[in-house]
């Protein structure tokens, strides 16, 4: 930052001296500039919240509205599709749902990830490349190729259409995504801090819990962040594993297009919740998630 | 408390880092490890503090093997040279952290981290988090921590590295202090020749994982055992000129021939490797017996008030050590003196065979 503000009045010393633009021309094309500036980011976000603005003006309207003709905000504004959403079991169940098993996948995920991703920062050992890299292979298989052993497995031992299915099924590419990003953030915590630790007299465990996993705070944040983010979109696996008591809400979702035509405010409102956890979680990450991106090799 | 580290060898990936050191520190003793880096002084260290298990010999501690026993079950602390402390504890909690993982009561806690910090010079620091610290005020903390439990065994691996100059000057002198009062191993690593004179107490010359000499510090630096010993302790190193020792003269370089000293005829005639030390070289002729020797000046390098001189003759280099600052033109004819009863003398095993007499001093072996 200071960096950049000593550069443009380096620049600014440089256009004085040598230039021969007046002052007043300067200004005139600085104010120039960052209108055009204004301008383009302005229509850049206009561009990118549109359809989300749209959902939400379809939310709020009837469904003879939304049919009816083009309006840019609601005429006749009503709840009611939030409300229908609300008091039918049916519908928010979907959301229960799926937060059960985001947050049960959330959970597994990390127990499994930390201690592994310990383990690959920390010690060498015959393979570990290998595996690290099998690991991210993971990542890149399409999830339909898992789609029919699970259904077929998870049928046969009784753990299909439960929470738990679909959480440890979305383990599948969470883990991987996990030890993937936090080896990252444990590797840039230097060793010697576990050899002081252990000098000290902590215990393995002790050392892990106070002193670790505090400093690596911020990735496992960021962590979170992207196994809720896999786990709340993803729609196959879960769909697949499911039927009726666990149901996710994109499928719930499905149940709007019927034979007399599709509920359009109520799948518009519907589209609208699904998008509140994930801003909440962002708003949460916000100041971390540059560096989670970098996967904390800074 | 004593510590005996014997026949270890240490061996990472086929490449040996330690071989056959026999190394026995004892009870209250300051001692200062010193070589270049890859030396082995950190790996020495980790395998005395039970970081990593030798691949051969035994860590005797107060007459029990210890070899195999986890560094958690022996009473030792460590400082590093990068600044290690917990980033999510206080200055306090840090220091506190052995003591209330030993189960000591509060208040006694509370009293021994107030000496330490106090000790250290930064007892207003103590509610800070480390992060928000200089890293000379970082250092201390970590030492703070090493310190505050009696520890049989401290181990300091270059924690002044890091530090500006002054502060390390500082911080040398305040932790030979610390130690006077404790009956402890103190083990102090470093790579300056000059820093481990300046501590003083007893100092182990290592290079390339070999122990080569273990003594008092000044007794190391005036007798080396041997040429690699030598070149480890001066700063800037020893000269190191080859030459043959005939009837009652030495030659140089096959044409430079000068008488020597008597001691040194008592050495049988051959090839010597002669050794003088930079700061024994002057400028101006100082005793009868020197040796005026024509050189041209390579480079003159100034490090704070001294002037490090190097010059060459036609076959070698030489180093001077003078005082002040000086001034030379690249090229420049200079005349050096080489005092000629100050010669070190090494077979050509590298064995130190003569050792010059210092004045007032008997020479030893």
């Amino acid at each position: 930052m200071s960096y950049q503000l000593e550069n443009s009045q380096r620049g600014e010393k440089y256009n004085t001296i040598f230039s021969k633009v007046t002052p007043a021309q300067r200004r005139n094309r600085n104010a120039r500039s960052r209108w055009r500036a204004r301008l383009l980011l302005g229509l850049y976000l206009v561009l990118m919240i549109l359809p989300i603005y749209w959902l939400i003006n379809m939310s709020l309207q009837t469904n003879s509205e939304i049919l009816g003709s083009m309006t840019l905000w609601p005429q006749n504004l009503t709840f009611d599709n939030y409300i229908g959403i609300f008091t039918n079991p049916s519908w928010y169940m979907g959301y229960v749902n799926s937060m059960l098993y985001v947050a049960m996948n959330m959970l597994i995920t990390i127990c499994v990830a930390l201690p592994a991703a310990y383990a690959f920062s920390r010690y060498t050992f015959i393979g570990d490349k290998h595996l690290f890299f099998w690991l991210l292979t993971n990542l890149m298989a399409p999830p339909a190729v898992f789609l029919l052993p699970y259904f077929q497995l998870y049928y046969s031992v009784g753990l299909f259409d439960t929470h738990i299915a679909v959480a440890l099924a979305h383990c599948l590419f969470n883990i991987p995504l996990a030890i993937w990003i936090l080896e990252g953030f444990m590797s840039s915590v230097p060793k010697e801090i576990d050899e002081t630790a252990y000098i000290d007299g902590y215990s393995f465990p002790k050392f892990f819990i106070k002193i670790f996993i505090p400093m690596i705070r911020s990735g496992i944040g960021v962590t979170l962040f992207f196994l809720f983010m896999f786990s709340w979109v993803e729609l196959l696996l879960a769909r697949t594993l499911t039927a009726t008591s666990a149901q996710p809400i994109g499928m719930i979702m499905t149940r709007t297009s019927t034979a007399s035509g599709i509920d359009w405010g109520t799948l518009a409102a519907a589209g609208v919740l699904t998008i509140i956890p994930g801003i909440l979680v962002v708003y949460f990450v916000r100041n971390h998630i540059a560096k989670g991106f970098a996967l904390g090799r800074t | 408390m004593s510590l005996h580290l014997q026949n270890i060898d240490h061996i990472v990936g086929g490449v040996p880092h330690i071989s056959g050191v026999d190394l026995a520190l004892e009870p209250g003793s300051f001692n200062v490890l010193l070589g270049r880096t890859l030396a082995g002084k950190t790996t020495l260290m980790r395998l005395m503090a039970g970081l990593e298990p030798p691949t051969r010999g035994k860590v005797i501690m107060d007459g029990k093997d210890v070899t195999n026993v986890s560094v958690r079950k022996r009473n030792v602390s460590m400082v590093y040279q990068q600044f290690i402390n917990y980033p999510s504890f206080t200055v306090y909690d840090n220091i506190a952290s052995p003591l209330k993982l030993a189960k000591h009561p509060k208040k006694e806690i509370e009293k021994r981290v107030n000496e330490i910090a106090e000790m250290l010079h930064i007892e207003h620091l103590l509610h800070r988090f480390p992060q928000e610290l200089s890293g000379g005020q970082q250092q201390r903390t970590a030492m703070g921590r090493a310190l505050v439990k009696d520890a049989d065994l401290i181990l300091f691996d270059e924690p002044l590295v890091n530090l500006d100059y002054k502060l390390r000057e500082e911080l040398r002198d305040e932790l030979r202090d610390l130690f006077k009062a404790r009956n402890c191993i103190a083990v102090y690593a470093t790579t300056e020749p000059n820093e481990a004179l300046a501590l003083g107490g007893n100092t182990a010359v290592l290079h390339e994982g070999k122990l080569l000499q273990y003594g008092p510090t000044e007794q190391v630096y005036r007798e080396p055992d041997s040429r690699f010993s030598a070149e480890m302790f001066s700063e800037p190193p020893i000269n190191i000129v080859p030459g043959k020792l005939g009837a009652g003269e030495i030659t140089f370089d096959h044409k430079l021939h000068f008488p020597c000293d008597a001691k040194l005829q008592r050495l049988a005639p051959g090839e010597y490797d002669f050794g003088v030390r930079a700061s024994h070289l002057t400028l101006k002729p100082q005793h009868a017996d020197d040796l005026a020797l024509e050189v041209h000046v390579d480079v003159a390098e100034i490090s704070g008030s001294e002037t490090f001189l190097h010059v060459h003759h036609e076959r070698f280099p030489l180093v001077l050590h003078l005082a002040g600052i000086h001034q030379f033109n690249v090229n420049d004819p200079l005349t050096v003196y080489v005092p000629t009863h100050q010669l070190y003398a090494f077979d050509n095993q590298g064995h130190t065979v003569h050792i010059p007499t210092r004045k007032g001093v008997t020479a030893h072996g």
